[in-house]
């Protein structure tokens, strides 16, 4: 017992303590980060007959994989953008509300019920006899082909993905000195100005971090994509769960996989570029 | 003082309580543990009450596990750290298993029922002289189409499906043999073909069809077509029984061209705990009045040819679940084509649903 004590004591102050301490997030990040992507790497190189060779790359590029790369990256632009639209007013609406954090969790909870059930959920709603496409008939519009659309995967999509694009900007939102606001107008600007000159600056990094959490799922969608698109949509993710599931050719599955790994780190540079400038500036208010 | 005697009697007695019923518990555990039976069927692919009849009859206690695809049964068997002993692979799978060394060759001397399968189902060129599998049901594929929510269209050839009529009405499962082969048939060509130039033949003409594909999804076909959402669906018989079952209106039918004819069946894998057990759970299955009553609850074909006497009339004489000789002769069996072949079909797949807008 005591000399426990000693050792959290020596923990604290010492350098070999630190290191002990970093043993656990080490061996994870070794065990669960490094190991698989370097397994899936590893795999990328070899063909159907565990030869080595690089013709998955070249297969990559020039077969209709080049093609899926484009339209998954339309798709989850899509669906980014209206997330985006949707998600920053109501940020910042419910940051104006007196129970805002009871508001925030209304719109969190569904996002705690399985992916799947909901899904399902809206095959029900959206099919030929749905309730949506009652209320059409009886508006006068009359019934509408609504799954399996284009429309439907990115309805559904970013009703998915909403929540995880609220709480980036509601939190960038609710941690903006309202003083600066204030400021801004005594100051002269007019509403917009101020949005667009002392808001939206101070808030993009919570938008960034928003389109980081909504852009990297959405490129590897599957599901979704049979479920409510009936495959007229397809992404990266289908292309790896088939060619693992059907085909059976690791090879090329880990090569597409490598491939939307590299978009995903881009996709994260891009999106945390000038993040150290902009935290700094967000702290010295 | 006192109630805290009283206390601890109280936790003293329960915990002497459960440690006893433990103890039984373990006991009756480990005495079924020497004696249950692990089945690795398809989901909704025997009549429960035949499980509960034949643990009555043995003694053996069975576990009962399911799957959804071939490739992913064959992964749980091929990595082991599982103890199967019965599973029901599809007739290419059967001959992928049996060239990655994952079957039990069959003793037939302890599977007497055996005399009771039709011999037409017999010794078909996937498994040779029945070494490693016995068919448990077959079936084909075809279109199940709902004539109320069309204006006559018929189906007696797969060209049908082309008809302009049937804009966004045709929804059809997400498996590329099935679809491909689909197109490869009707062309005239062999659904097995592994011809280039007839594969890209077909991969053109189904890019055709795409005005008219409503959808291209799994299982939730049945249910789709069940409530009325789709008219027209490429989909295996049974499946077709089942939507039948459900919606009246709706009616199966095996294009002239000829289709695929598939089987599934029994086997015993390399990862079997009680092969006694094993046998006779697959004699049981065998036994007429047995397999008569497992296909009238799972609503495929049975190939045993004793128990078709049990069945239904209706159904046995229906020629689209029991198609007769003359009928079968356009219809063929799925042969491994090989991975490279698979991956082949799978990407020109790929380029069809690509296509599809």
């Amino acid at each position: 017992m005591r000399d426990l004590k000693r050792m959290v004591r020596r923990m604290k102050t010492n350098r070999a303590g630190l290191r002990l301490s970093m043993v656990p997030y080490s061996l994870w990040i070794l065990l669960f980060v490094i190991a698989p992507i370097g397994l899936i790497v590893y795999y990328s190189f070899f063909d159907l007959s565990g030869n080595f060779t690089f013709d998955n790359y070249k297969n990559f590029f020039t077969s209709v994989y080049l093609k899926l790369t484009v339209s998954s990256f339309w798709y989850a632009f899509l669906i980014t953008f209206f997330s985006l639209l949707i998600s920053y007013p109501t940020a910042y609406f419910l940051t104006k509300l007196k129970h805002k954090q009871l508001w925030l969790l209304l719109i969190i909870i569904p996002s705690w019920i399985n992916l799947l059930l909901k899904t399902y959920a809206f095959i029900g709603l959206m099919g030929l006899y749905g309730p949506v496409n009652a209320l059409l008939e009886t508006v006068g519009i009359g019934k509408q082909q609504i799954l399996f659309t284009d429309f439907s995967f990115v309805f559904v999509s970013v009703y998915i993905f909403i929540p995880f694009m609220i709480l980036p900007i509601f939190n960038a939102l609710d941690k903006l000195n309202p003083a600066l606001i204030d400021a801004s107008r005594d100051l002269g600007a007019n509403a917009w100005t101020t949005f667009r000159r002392v808001i939206w600056p101070l808030t993009l990094n919570g938008v960034k971090s928003g389109i980081q959490v909504v852009f990297i799922p959405a490129l590897s969608l599957f599901m979704i994509t049979r479920l409510i698109a009936g495959n007229k949509v397809i992404t990266l993710g289908t292309a790896i769960e088939q060619q693992f599931l059907v085909t059976q050719n690791w090879g090329m599955g880990s090569t597409i996989a490598v491939f939307l790994i590299l978009f995903m780190v881009v996709i994260l540079l891009l999106t945390t570029a000038n993040e150290r400038g902009m935290a700094g500036s967000g702290k010295k208010r | 003082m006192k109630a805290l005697v009283r206390g601890a009697v109280l936790i003293a007695a329960t915990a002497a309580i459960l440690i006893i019923i433990n103890a039984q518990l373990a006991k009756s555990g480990a005495q079924s543990g020497g004696n249950t039976l692990t089945v690795y069927n398809w989901g909704e692919y025997i009549d429960p009450d035949l499980i509960k009849q034949f643990e009555k009859e043995t003694g053996i206690n069975v576990i009962y596990e399911t799957f959804d695809s071939n490739e992913g049964m064959m992964g749980k068997i091929e990595q082991g750290g599982t103890s199967y002993d019965i599973t029901v692979p599809s007739e290419y799978m059967v001959e992928m298993m049996r060239e990655k060394d994952l079957l039990i060759p069959l003793d037939y001397d302890k599977i007497p029922n055996i005399k009771n399968i039709d011999p037409y189902f017999m010794d078909l060129p996937f498994d040779p002289n029945n070494t490693y599998s016995i068919p448990y049901f077959w079936g084909t594929l075809g279109i199940a189409y709902n004539p109320t929510l069309l204006e006559g269209q018929t189906f007696e050839s797969w060209d049908n499906l082309w008809d302009p009529s049937l804009k966004q009405q045709v929804v059809t499962v997400d498996s590329a043999r099935e679809v491909l082969g689909m197109s490869l048939n009707s062309l005239g060509y062999s659904l097995n073909s592994t011809n280039v130039d007839e594969l890209r033949e077909a991969t053109d003409k189904l890019k055709t069809l795409s005005p008219n594909i409503k959808a291209v999804i799994g299982d939730e076909v049945t249910q789709m077509m069940m409530n009325n959402e789709a008219a027209v669906s490429l989909i295996w018989s049974g499946q077709a029984a089942d939507m039948m079952s459900e919606n009246e209106d709706i009616t199966y039918v095996v294009p002239e061209e000829g289709s695929n004819l598939w089987f599934d069946n029994i086997v015993i894998p390399k990862t079997v705990k009680n092969i006694d057990g094993a046998y006779e759970f697959i004699n049981f299955m065998l036994r007429p009045e047995v397999a008569a009553q497992n296909a009238d609850y799972v609503g495929y074909s049975t190939p045993n040819k004793k128990a078709l006497s049990l069945l239904d009339p209706e159904v046995v004489s229906d020629d689209r679940y029991y198609p007769d000789e003359k009928a079968r002769e356009h219809l063929e069996v799925y042969k491994d084509l090989g991975l490279e072949m698979l991956g082949t079909y799978n990407e020109l797949f790929l380029e069809f649903k690509m296509n599809m807008k």
